[in-house]
C-alpha cells in the first residue's frame, strides 16, 4: 500500500495579488463568522465594563495620593486599564483551541487538503476575527470610560499610527503563540499543559494584571527582549499613552515585529514537521 | 430508590465517587491541572505584592492588613469555586439537553450536576487559598479575642456559602438567557477581584452597588476590620463588621429562591 502525502503542492506562480484576495476573502468569512455571536459580545462588554472599573480603581489607588505610579500619571493609568480591557479580546490571549480539536479529531485532514497553506487560513480567519472585536469590543469600553474617568489622549502624531502598526503585530503574534500552542497536540493528542501555561504565561507577562513596568527594571526589560509577552499587550498600551519617547516607541514595536515574523516562521516550520508524522485514524 | 433509608446518600457518593475516578484516571494529566490551577490563585496574590512594591499602602491599608484581606477572598472564592463553581457550565448542560437528563432522575437537579462534574483538580487552589488566609491571619498583629478567634473560622466559612450563591444565582440567569455566556463572569470573578482590595480602594456608585448592592463588602473588607480591630474610614458602626458573616445567610437563601424560580420555569431546548 502506498502512502498519501497529505501536504499539497505550493504555488508555482507567485500572485501576489491572489493572494491578497484569498487572503481578504477568508478575513471576511471570519469577521462575519464571529459577527454571528451578537449575544454574546453584549455580555462580554458587560464584563470588560466590570473589570475596566474594578482595575482602573486599584490602579488609581496605587498611584494614590502621589498622583502617579512608575512613570504613569493618573490618566494614563486609566487609559491603559479601559483600552486594556478593549485590547485583550482583539488580541484574544485565550479561549482559542480550535485547531487541537481538529487535530485531536483528525478534522485538520481538510485544512491541509485546501490549496491555502493552513497557517495562512487560519492567520487570515484570525485577522477577521480582530476587525470584527475591534469594533465590538474593544470601542465600547473606551466609549463608556470617559463618562466616568479622565482619559489620556495622544499628543504627539506619530503614536497613532505606532499604535495601529502596534495592535496589528499584537494581533499576528497573539495568533502565533496561540498556534504554536495548539499544534503540540500533533505531539501530545491532549493540549492541556501547554495550554496552562500559555494562559499564566500570557496573563501576567503581557502586562494585563499589572502593568509590567510596576516590576524592577532588571526584571522586566529582559522579559520584553527574550519572550513575546509584553509585546501581546504592554507594548501597544506603552505606545498609545506615550510612556516614553517616539524613540522608544518605534524601538518597542520594532521588537514586537520582530517576535512576530519570528513566530510566524515558527508556526510553518512546525507545522511542516507535523504534517510528516501525521497519522489520522479511521476511513 | 427514595424509600430506602440512606438510598439518596449513597447514590451521590457512588456519583462522586465516579467523577474522582475518572479524573485522576490520567495522572500526569490531573498533576498538570493541580498545577495550572494554582498558578491562577498564585498570581492574583502576587499581583498584590506588586502593587505594594510601587506603594506603601492602598486605600488606607498597609500590606499586611490588605494580605487579611486578599487571604480572605482568595481562600473563599477558590474554595466556592471547587464546591459550585462549575455550575456556570449550566448553558451547555441545557443546549446539549443532559440538564432533561438530569431533572428526571429521583435527584435533587443541584446536587447531581455538582457532582457530576466536581472539579478536583481545583483542590490545590482552595488549599493554597487557605496557606494565604492562615499565612496573613499570623502576620498581621491580631490582639485575639475568643471573638476573634470565632470571626476567624466563621468568616472564611461565610465567605465560601456567599461565593457559592452568587454561582448559583448568577447560573440562574441561563435558564432564561442561554448565550448569557460571560456576564455571569462578572459578577463571580469581578466579586473575587472586588473583594481582594479595601472597599476604600473603590469609589462612586460602583461602590456602592458592588460592595453593599451586591453584598460583596461583606465578604472580605468588614471581616478583616473586626479582626484587625479597625474603625470603617467611611463611617459604618463596628457591629456591621462583626455581623458581615451572616450577610451569607441571606446570599444564600436568595441563590436558593432563584434557583427553584429557574428550574420552575425551565422549558427544554427540545430534541
Amino acid at each position: 500500500m502506498g502512502s498519501v502525502n497529505a501536504t499539497v503542492a505550493p504555488f508555482t506562480t507567485s500572485n501576489v495579488i491572489l493572494w491578497f484576495r484569498t487572503f481578504w476573502a477568508i478575513a471576511a468569512s471570519g469577521f462575519r463568522r464571529y459577527s454571528t455571536y451578537r449575544q454574546a459580545a453584549l455580555a462580554g462588554i458587560v464584563t470588560n465594563t466590570v473589570f475596566g472599573f474594578l482595575r482602573c480603581y486599584v490602579l488609581l489607588a496605587v498611584a494614590g495620593a502621589a498622583g502617579s505610579a512608575a512613570g504613569y500619571d493618573r490618566r494614563q493609568l486609566t487609559t491603559f486599564v479601559w483600552v486594556g480591557q478593549g485590547l485583550l479580546t482583539v488580541v484574544q490571549l485565550w479561549g482559542w483551541t480550535e485547531l487541537a480539536d481538529r487535530i485531536r479529531t483528525g478534522d485538520v485532514v481538510g485544512d491541509l487538503l485546501r490549496p491555502v497553506h493552513p497557517v495562512t487560513a487560519y492567520l487570515a480567519t484570525d485577522t477577521g476575527r480582530a476587525g470584527y472585536a475591534a469594533v465590538v469590543r474593544l470601542l465600547p469600553p473606551v466609549l463608556v470610560a470617559p463618562l466616568f474617568f479622565e482619559l489620556y489622549l495622544p499628543a504627539r502624531w506619530p503614536t497613532v499610527p505606532l499604535f495601529v502598526g502596534s495592535v496589528v503585530a499584537a494581533v499576528v503574534l497573539s495568533f502565533a503563540c496561540r498556534y504554536l500552542v495548539n499544534t503540540t497536540a500533533y505531539w501530545l493528542a491532549d493540549v492541556r499543559g501547554p495550554l496552562v501555561l500559555w494562559t499564566l504565561g500570557s496573563g501576567v507577562l503581557s502586562g494585563l494584571y499589572f502593568p509590567l513596568r510596576f516590576l524592577p527594571e532588571w526584571v522586566y526589560q529582559p522579559l520584553w527582549i527574550v519572550t513575546p509577552f509584553p509585546s501581546l499587550l504592554q507594548t501597544p498600551l506603552d505606545v498609545l499613552v506615550e510612556r516614553d519617547p517616539t524613540r522608544v516607541q518605534v524601538t518597542l514595536v520594532a521588537v514586537q515585529i520582530c517576535w512576530a515574523a519570528l513566530l510566524l516562521a515558527a508556526c510553518r516550520l512546525v507545522q511542516r514537521r507535523a504534517e510528516r508524522r501525521l497519522v489520522v485514524q479511521g476511513g | 430508590m427514595a424509600d430506602r433509608p440512606g438510598g439518596t446518600l449513597t447514590a451521590y457518593r457512588a456519583l462522586l465517587g465516579a467523577q474522582a475516578r475518572s479524573q485522576t484516571a490520567y495522572r500526569a494529566s490531573f498533576v498538570v491541572d493541580l498545577v495550572g490551577n494554582v498558578g491562577a490563585t498564585v498570581f492574583d496574590v502576587l499581583t498584590v505584592l506588586v502593587l505594594f512594591g510601587v506603594t506603601r499602602e492602598l486605600g488606607g491599608f498597609t500590606l499586611r492588613e490588605t494580605m487579611v484581606i486578599v487571604g480572605l477572598s482568595a481562600f473563599a472564592f477558590a474554595t466556592a469555586d471547587l464546591l459550585v463553581g462549575n455550575i456556570e457550565r449550566i448553558p451547555r448542560y441545557v443546549r446539549t439537553g443532559l440538564l432533561d437528563a438530569v431533572l428526571l432522575r429521583p435527584l435533587g437537579a443541584l446536587p447531581q450536576l455538582l457532582l457530576m462534574d466536581l472539579p478536583l483538580r481545583k483542590v490545590s487552589r482552595a488549599l493554597f487559598g487557605l496557606a494565604v488566609w492562615v499565612t496573613a491571619v499570623a502576620a498581621a498583629d491580631i490582639d485575639w479575642t475568643p471573638a476573634r478567634a470565632v470571626l476567624a473560622v466563621a468568616a472564611p466559612a461565610a465567605g465560601v456559602v456567599f461565593f457559592g450563591s452568587v454561582f448559583v444565582a448568577t447560573a440562574t440567569v441561563s435558564f432564561f438567557w442561554i448565550e448569557s455566556g460571560e456576564l455571569a463572569n462578572s459578577l463571580t470573578y469581578g466579586g473575587r477581584d472586588f473583594t481582594s482590595y479595601p472597599v476604600t480602594v473603590y469609589g462612586g456608585w460602583f461602590r456602592a452597588l458592588f460592595a453593599y448592592g451586591l453584598g460583596f463588602a461583606f465578604v472580605s473588607y468588614h471581616p478583616a476590620l473586626a479582626l484587625l480591630g479597625r474603625a470603617d474610614p467611611l463611617g459604618l458602626p463596628q457591629w456591621v463588621s462583626w455581623a458581615a458573616p451572616g450577610v451569607a445567610v441571606v446570599a444564600a437563601a436568595l441563590a436558593a429562591g432563584a434557583w427553584r424560580f429557574g428550574i420552575r420555569h425551565y422549558r427544554s431546548t427540545g430534541s
